[in-house]
């Protein structure tokens, strides 16, 4: 009798299976897969990328785009299953948002020509692979010339997320920043290695606040330092989405990520067959980052916004902000006069600017 | 900042993120003494705080006075989490589940279901709960120097801390100095002979085991709504925090006037990820993280070298199940 039941079990989840292959669903759309290393839930990284497709799909038309999603895909061989399942179901442009899906996807570029593959933040290419990233380090920058002109301390700190080049290139931006206005103003980190952790976040902020810091600034998808910061009557500078209805008598702007301008074009570019490999890592000129503007509740002073606009401007016409000479926080020059950090350069970069008030763990 | 500045800042700020941990870790150690061993706690802090989320957002804007509106919420947060704590009754009295088993699942299903529950909140960046706790002050009576600036730490808090130091002592009285109390030890000691004087031991159970999950919930909301939270619902928020509950109650020995410092340890731990950086004395975030965990394996060893033979205070009839037919 057992074994009965078990060959019907058996049965009944081959049949479920060999069913849930079959569903493909409505054919005229054009299909784009996505896989998320986590949810987009996780109101950061993973939100934001959803939010950017949806924003471009939304432009092209519904009527003729499909979004297909596979989250929580892990940075293994579990990840190109999840790819072969999208192409499985019909997906013609394959985008992959995390680095370490980088040599699972290059298998499978070359395994399916006729599949357009966007790889987020590696750089291995192919020719119907392409890389995608944005140099978010730009618009810390210009929030960077807003702190720097708002502190009266000259102490500004900065809740940083996990050590690694990402986070340090946008500490280094926005400390270049604030020196670029303010030459006796520090930028001081405090690490909490962690991505969403809003109390140990807000008390990251709190110990820096008490240490002295008029101006907060944070890498973590929290509004933990923002509310930190408006709860001791000083200022902040928010990060990947605009902050400021979070802490509105704190948040002076918020550097942000504009995913649908890079997501609208590749998918065209998928759609119409004008697809080009390239290694994209552009950044306020394209608009897939930008600074918000000034919250004018706070910042009466209009010719901070001017400022703020002109190196936008300059930015914008080809000025590589990362243009020595520049020197570490140990006086070590890293870059010489005359000379720009390549985008090589930026992608590893790890040490911290003249200005930096801290270390990066090793 | 002046060293006794410093001093003051890095203990107030333990005991207020030392808060959440230390509700959860009383009602463990209210249903292990029992005789449960629930290892739901963090799916039940998550349902604290989605609860805490939910109800803070609808209350705090309803009109009702802002404190009112906040003792609601801590309310419902409680009984929420002792309904998710019924389940795990359920399981292991009434159905006799593998207690371990059963809390594990509890803890996914809690997790699981308050993402389920907040994920449309997530893409809302207004959904924030603007009108938190705040902190109120005893200690300006008292005007003696240094003792004075100490005394702040404990007694510049907010509502949800005082309520912890009321928990803890009623909690210690229940248990060491009241009838009930005493029959409750019984019954994790030995529920046989609890029974044989006429102690309801599954019904008791049943009471205990969500009165545990009442404490773990008003955790929950205590990342939502205390002074020194953010007031905004995420993912992972609750960061394992329920888990550390359970490695502090061992730390305890499950006693709750031991277990009031060990969650104000951890707070330490958490408060100085900041402040070591800032001040300058240790930077290596690596290390700093591991403070609060290396610390458990540590203060758990000594318990158990120290000890010996000696009773450590963990409850006889732990997780084993109780049947009367079996006796």
């Amino acid at each position: 009798m057992k074994k009965i039941l078990w060959l019907g079990l058996a049965l009944f989840l081959m049949a479920s299976f060999s069913l849930v292959g079959c569903q493909t669903g409505d054919s005229d759309k054009f299909k784009v897969g996505v896989i998320y290393i986590g949810e987009p839930g996780d109101a950061g990284w993973t939100y934001a990328h959803d939010q950017g497709l949806k924003a471009a799909i939304k432009a092209i038309g519904e009527d003729k785009v499909e979004l297909v999603v596979q989250q929580n895909v892990k940075e293994d061989q579990s990840s190109s299953q999840a790819m072969e399942a999208l192409i499985n179901q019909g997906c013609k442009a394959i985008f992959a948002t995390s680095y370490g899906y980088m040599d699972y996807i290059v298998d499978l570029a070359a395994k399916h020509p006729d599949v357009y593959f966007f790889h987020c933040s590696g750089y291995k290419t192919a020719d119907n692979l392409s890389t995608y990233f944005g140099k978010i380090e730009q618009a810390r920058y210009l929030t960077g010339i807003t702190a720097g002109l708002m502190t009266k301390s000259n102490k500004i700190g900065y809740v940083a997320a996990m050590p690694i080049p990402e986070v340090v290139r946008g500490i280094n931006g926005f400390t270049l920043g604030v020196r670029s206005v303010n030459q006796s103003a520090t930028v001081k980190v405090v690490w909490t290695n962690t991505w969403y952790d809003p109390q140990v976040e807000k008390d990251a902020a709190i110990g820096l606040l008490k240490d002295g810091c008029d101006v907060i600034a944070q890498h973590q998808d929290t509004a933990g330092p923002q509310i930190a910061a408006q709860d001791a009557g000083k200022y902040s500078v928010g990060y990947n989405s605009d902050m400021k209805s979070f802490a509105p008598k704190a948040n002076l702007t918020s550097a942000i990520w504009n995913w649908e301008v890079y997501y609208e074009a590749a998918i065209k570019s998928a759609m119409d067959g004008s697809f080009a490999s390239a290694q994209y890592f552009e950044g306020l000129d394209k608009g897939v980052v930008a600074a918000t503007k000034l919250n004018t509740d706070i910042i009466k002073d209009t010719t901070i916004q001017s400022k703020v606009d002109a190196a936008e401007a300059k930015i914008k016409g080809g000025y590589n902000i990362f243009t020595g000479p520049i020197k570490d926080n140990t006086g070590k020059e890293v870059i010489p006069a005359g000379k720009s950090a390549t985008d090589t350069e930026l992608l590893s970069m790890m040490y911290f600017v003249e200005g930096v008030d801290g270390v990066i763990p090793k | 900042m002046s060293g006794l500045g410093i001093f003051q800042d890095l203990f107030s700020a333990a005991v207020a993120v030392g808060t959440p941990i230390l509700f959860t870790a009383i009602g463990e150690i209210i249903a292990e003494k029992s005789g449960v061993q629930n290892l739901g706690l963090e799916g039940m802090m998550y349902m604290g705080a989605i609860t805490a989320f939910l109800s803070g957002l609808a209350l705090t804007s309803s009109g009702l006075p802002s404190t009112t509106a906040l003792i609601i919420v801590i309310i419902l947060a409680a009984i929420v989490g002792a309904l998710v704590a019924s389940i795990h009754a359920f399981l292991c009295l009434s159905l006799r589940a593998n207690q371990i088993v059963s809390g594990l699942a509890l803890s996914i299903l809690g997790t699981g279901l308050s993402y389920y529950i907040g994920k449309v909140f997530i893409s809302d960046p207004t959904a924030i709960i603007k009108t938190r706790l705040t902190q109120f002050t005893f200690a300006d009576a008292v005007q003696i120097p240094v003792v004075g600036e100490i005394l702040r730490i404990f007694l510049n808090q907010d509502i949800l801390v005082y309520l912890a130091y009321i928990m803890v002592i009623l909690v210690w009285f229940y248990m060491y100095k009241t009838q009930k109390g005493l029959d409750l030890r019984a019954i994790g000691e030995n529920p046989g002979a609890a029974d044989a004087v006429g102690v309801n031991v599954k019904l008791s159970r049943y009471v205990y085991v969500m009165i545990g999950g009442a404490f773990a919930g008003i955790g929950g909301s205590a990342l939502i709504i205390s002074a020194s939270s953010v007031g905004q619902w995420g993912q992972g928020m609750v960061a394992g925090r329920g888990w550390i509950a359970i490695a502090l109650v061992i730390f305890a020995r499950w006693n709750p006037k031991l277990v009031i410092w060990g969650a104000y340890l951890f707070g330490v731990a958490i408060a100085l990820v900041s402040r070591a950086q800032v001040y300058g004395w240790f930077n290596n975030i690596y290390i700093l993280n591991m403070v609060p965990y290396v610390a458990t394996i540590v203060v758990l060893m000594v318990t158990f070298i120290f000890s010996k033979n000696k009773d450590i205070g963990e409850p006889e009839a732990l997780g084993k199940p109780y049947d009367r037919e079996e006796r």
